[in-house]
């Protein structure tokens, strides 16, 4: 009589539990395709800018180097990258260490490696080129893997690094860009429809200077210093003769190496990177016109180029208005399939 | 209306600077010398800093390893070089190619005006040996020069023997950017000269070179190295270069930081630096360090091979080694690596040397004074020029009370005459001082017991005696001069002397300044009035010659050498000779300077104390 009742209470248990599971996971497909469009953007693109030449600014080359190969290494292919690089280090006279980039002293990491596609380099790395690039306002001629072909499903990440002042960066000792010339070509870029959404990160003395005069809706900045305040250099290297790379893209590069593309990592854990007692300066980060919360943005919708791709056994119905993780409502009309792009 | 065009307000300015010129001139001839004097107290001095971006900071690691090794190639050159009595042209060529560097030789002959006695050369001939270590990558456009001298006996051979090891090390590297050029030259700054024509493909000073056969592209910076024993205990920079030129200050604070850096003692004219700038001696200690720089800037010869290079744009210094009675020592491969650092960090620069200051003064290694600061000493000393000169100017224009209006016509032509006359025969005088004494050697040594450049010397002294004894007849006889004719020549004189000494000061600083301090007072209050022996007595103390023998003594009294008035006497002769020889040799503008126009100056102030 015991054995029996016992036998029916476990099957009892079991499928109490299978239908928890069940209702369980089936609320998960649901949230999942809510996930799926919460970040509204289907590509991915990358615009990395070095503005310095020069063997003394070898830091700033190996800055935006770093930056490239985390972001080719999260899944951002180089025909989706722009990199703009004076590109004179690797091959500069005074290398002891020809065709190579540092990024860490005692030699660890050779981020100028064999697959580099450097777009803009030597001379052509101007404030034109870069506007250009931008907005998009190029010559028929220019190559493809010149042009930022986004659109307004793409997340740009843009990083600039070089040397800076309050309210300008300098490019190549010749010329500067103001932040208003920089607000402005966002603003251009945003009426035609360029990005969903745009990081913006600046690792320069005085960096937050350069987001200040942003407008356009969906920008998110992070610098790397305070206006009045100058971003350190990491750290020399004796055997080659200058500093490898700059403070707060080191913590950022030691970082996104834990990132990895399935990471969940959100942007506020972004905004910790190289806090005031490892960088000796204050980073800083503006999130006002970004549309989302912070909190909700992945540091791969930046970052990474992630398909999202999930296998379910389940329909889901795609008639009814899907509800999105942070509440707001999105049309499912409105979604276009990933991969293609205008 | 305006200060000066308001005839009251003028008058009242004009009295006032009639009234009180005297005590005015005072005034700014004590500033003058007190704020020379408190330029070399700290506070009032800026600490050195690397100016040159590109150079950045002293990261580098240094490995050179060969020091031992570099000795006993010096001791090979030394062993060669007695066996060759004179420069081993061949080993040297030999030993280079054999380190991988491609080696040129250069001859080159010279016969001096007359023969040196300190060098003990007349006819001099020899031949440079250097080589060239190419840039593995970089196209032959910029160059570095590393020399050491081959000096007869037992000089200089550590020199020679941590050049070649450097060229050893520096071949087996893959950085350098420019070319090293690693040049050995005999007869130090004959040998440097001839080199330094032939590179650039001028001649100025008439001497027989053969061409080089090769080159390097632009030289951007150069170091002279002086080394004479195994082991050191400080190193010593020298900045000063031909005509008082310094190279950019950059380049001393690049040595400086190096020693910073590696732990050696280094200084600068021979002097330790110290810490207890509050305290007297102290003080006294970095004035005596500037006065030896500014003396040393004065005399307008170069003080190390490298002076030669400072003409045609080029960055040099000499570090000398100096072994003296100390605990610590450094060796050669300490020597070695600092030298090797520097290199490296020049190796990086995009441009010449052009950040920091060509103007300077160095009371120590480690702190400056910019032309900013140290000009308005001699700008204090040429105003009292000035204000003699608006007083002068203000005598002649008021006419003189007792002459009822004279008319103009009358009172000018005269007066030109009676300045031209004495300007022309000074400067006569002074042509007959600069080309006598070289000209006339021969009939001297016929006629009087002596060596020729004794005969060159003594002329000198004669001549400038000489002219002492003018100017007692340069107007008599011509014309009956009117009465204040001596003020009109004061003013040409004084005018004349503020124009002189303030391009002179310009160029080199110190020169400029020393003979500022002993002329001014002599333009200032020479008159006819004054009382004539003891202003002779005066005038001719604080003549140029006489200068130059005090400063003769206290050169030897700064340099903890103190000499007897006969021993000082023979060096006072020696330097004249040396001055002549370089103006000769090299081009020196001191000799012609102080022949041709400080000394016809001086002249004219001799006349006015003695008009009639």
């Amino acid at each position: 009589f015991l054995g029996e009742q016992c036998c029916t209470m476990k099957i009892l248990t079991l499928l109490s539990l299978l239908a928890t599971h069940l209702s369980a996971s089936s609320v998960n497909i649901e949230e999942n395709a809510g996930q799926f469009f919460s970040s509204g953007h289907t590509n991915n693109w990358a615009v990395l800018v070095c503005t310095s030449r020069f063997w003394f600014n070898y830091r700033h080359v190996a800055n935006t180097l770093s930056v490239y190969r985390s972001v080719k290494r999260l899944g951002i292919p180089d025909s989706h990258i722009v990199l703009m690089l004076a590109d004179d280090m690797a091959c500069n006279h005074r290398n002891p260490k020809p065709a190579t980039v540092f990024s860490h002293k005692n030699m660890e990491l050779n981020v100028y490696g064999d697959d580099v596609e450097v777009d803009y380099r030597g001379y052509e790395v101007t404030v034109e080129n870069f506007l250009r690039v931008l907005t998009g306002r190029l010559p028929p001629s220019t190559p493809r893997s010149k042009r930022l072909l986004s659109d307004d499903r793409s997340n740009i990440l843009i990083y600039l690094t070089g040397h800076g002042g309050n309210g300008f960066l300098k490019f190549q000792d010749s010329e500067e860009i103001s932040n208003v010339e920089l607000a402005d070509a966002f603003e251009q870029m945003w009426q035609k429809r360029r990005y969903n959404e745009l990081l913006f990160i600046i690792d320069t003395c005085q960096g937050a200077s350069m987001y200040e005069r942003f407008y356009s809706p969906n920008l998110m900045a992070l610098a790397s210093s305070q206006v009045g305040e100058d971003s350190l250099s990491h750290q020399p290297d004796l055997a080659i003769g200058v500093h490898l790379m700059d403070r707060y893209t080191f913590y950022l590069l030691e970082f996104l190496e834990d990132i990895h593309p399935s990471s969940k990592a959100n942007m506020n854990d972004l905004f910790k990177v190289c806090p005031k007692s490892q960088c000796v300066s204050t980073p800083g980060h503006r999130t006002d016109l970004f549309l989302r919360d912070p909190g909700s943005a992945l540091i791969t919708d930046f970052f990474g180029s992630v398909r999202k791709v999930e296998i379910t056994m389940e329909t889901i119905n795609l008639t009814e208005p899907i509800q999105q993780v942070d509440g707001s409502v999105s049309d499912g009309s409105s979604v276009v399939p990933p991969g293609v792009h205008r | 209306m305006g200060l000066l065009s308001d005839p009251n307000r003028r008058r009242a300015l004009i009295s006032l600077l009639t009234r009180l010129n005297a005590p005015i001139c005072v005034v700014c001839y004590m500033a003058g010398v007190a704020w020379f004097m408190g330029l070399a107290f700290e506070p009032f001095t800026l600490r050195t800093y690397m100016s040159e971006n590109a150079m950045g900071s002293t990261m580098v690691e240094e490995r050179f390893p060969a020091g031992e090794r570099a000795l006993g190639t010096g001791r090979e050159f030394s062993a060669h070089k007695k066996k060759a009595g004179g420069m081993p042209v061949d080993w040297l060529v030999k030993t280079m190619q054999s380190r991988g560097l491609e080696v040129f030789t250069q001859r080159f002959s010279r016969r001096l005006p007359f023969p040196d006695e300190d060098k003990e050369r007349y006819m001099v001939k020899g031949t440079n040996v250097y080589g060239i270590l190419r840039a593995p990558r970089a196209p032959r456009t910029e160059a570095l020069v590393l020399s050491a001298p081959c000096s007869p006996g037992d000089d200089n051979n550590q020199a020679v023997g941590v050049l070649l090891g450097l060229a050893q090390y520096f071949r087996n590297q893959v950085f350098w950017a420019k070319d090293i050029i690693f040049l050995v030259n005999e007869h130090d700054l004959i040998g440097m000269q001839a080199w330094l024509e032939g590179y650039h493909h001028t001649n100025t000073t008439g001497m027989d070179w053969s061409p080089l056969q090769g080159r390097g592209g632009s030289i951007q910076a150069a170091l002279s190295l002086e080394l004479s024993s195994d082991v050191v205990t400080s190193l010593d920079l020298v900045l000063e270069g031909l005509n008082g030129q310094l190279p950019n200050l950059d380049l001393a604070n690049l040595f400086y930081a190096f020693c910073q850096k590696i732990g050696v003692l280094c200084t600068t004219q021979g002097k330790l630096q110290r810490n207890d700038w509050d305290s007297v001696s102290g003080y006294s200690h970095a004035v005596q360090t500037m006065m030896l720089m500014v003396m040393k800037q004065a005399s307008g010869r170069p003080w190390g091979d490298h002076g030669l290079f400072l003409r045609y744009h080029i960055e040099a210094a000499t570090i000398k080694g100096i072994n003296s009675f100390r605990q610590y020592k450094t060796d050669a491969t300490t020597i070695g690596r600092l030298l090797e650092g520097m290199y490296r960090k020049l190796n990086n620069l995009l441009e010449r040397l052009h950040q920091s200051y060509f103007f300077y003064l160095m009371p120590s290694l480690s702190h400056f004074v910019s032309i900013g600061y140290y000009m308005p000493a001699f700008g204090l000393l040429a105003l009292i020029l000035l204000l003699r000169a608006l007083d002068l100017w203000i005598q002649l224009a008021t006419p003189p009370t007792f002459n009822l209006n004279p008319p103009p016509s009358q009172m000018s032509s005269p007066g030109v005459l009676s300045v031209l006359t004495p300007l022309v025969i000074s400067h006569l005088t002074g042509v007959a001082l600069y080309t006598l004494p070289i000209h006339f050697q021969e009939i001297a040594v016929e006629h009087f017991p002596v060596s020729e450049t004794e005969a060159v010397v003594l002329t000198a002294i004669a001549v400038y005696t000489a002219g002492l004894a003018l100017p007692h007849n340069t107007h008599r006889g011509l014309f009956v001069p009117p009465f204040n004719g001596w003020k009109v020549l004061k003013l040409v004189a004084v005018l004349y002397l503020a124009v002189l000494l303030g391009c002179t000061a310009l160029i080199n600083f110190s020169l400029g300044f020393i003979l500022a301090l002993t002329l001014v007072p002599v333009a200032a209050f020479v008159t006819p009035d004054v009382p004539k022996a003891l202003s002779a007595f005066i005038m001719v103390i604080l003549s140029p010659a006489c200068t130059l023998l005090f400063s003769v003594f206290l050169f030897q009294e700064l340099q903890e050498m103190p000499v007897s008035f006969l021993d000082g006497w023979m060096l006072y002769l020696s330097v004249i000779s040396q001055g002549i020889l370089d103006h000769a040799l090299y081009g020196s503008l001191v000799y012609p300077l102080v022949a041709l126009l400080v000394y016809p100056c001086w002249l004219l102030f001799w006349n006015i104390l003695f008009w009639k």
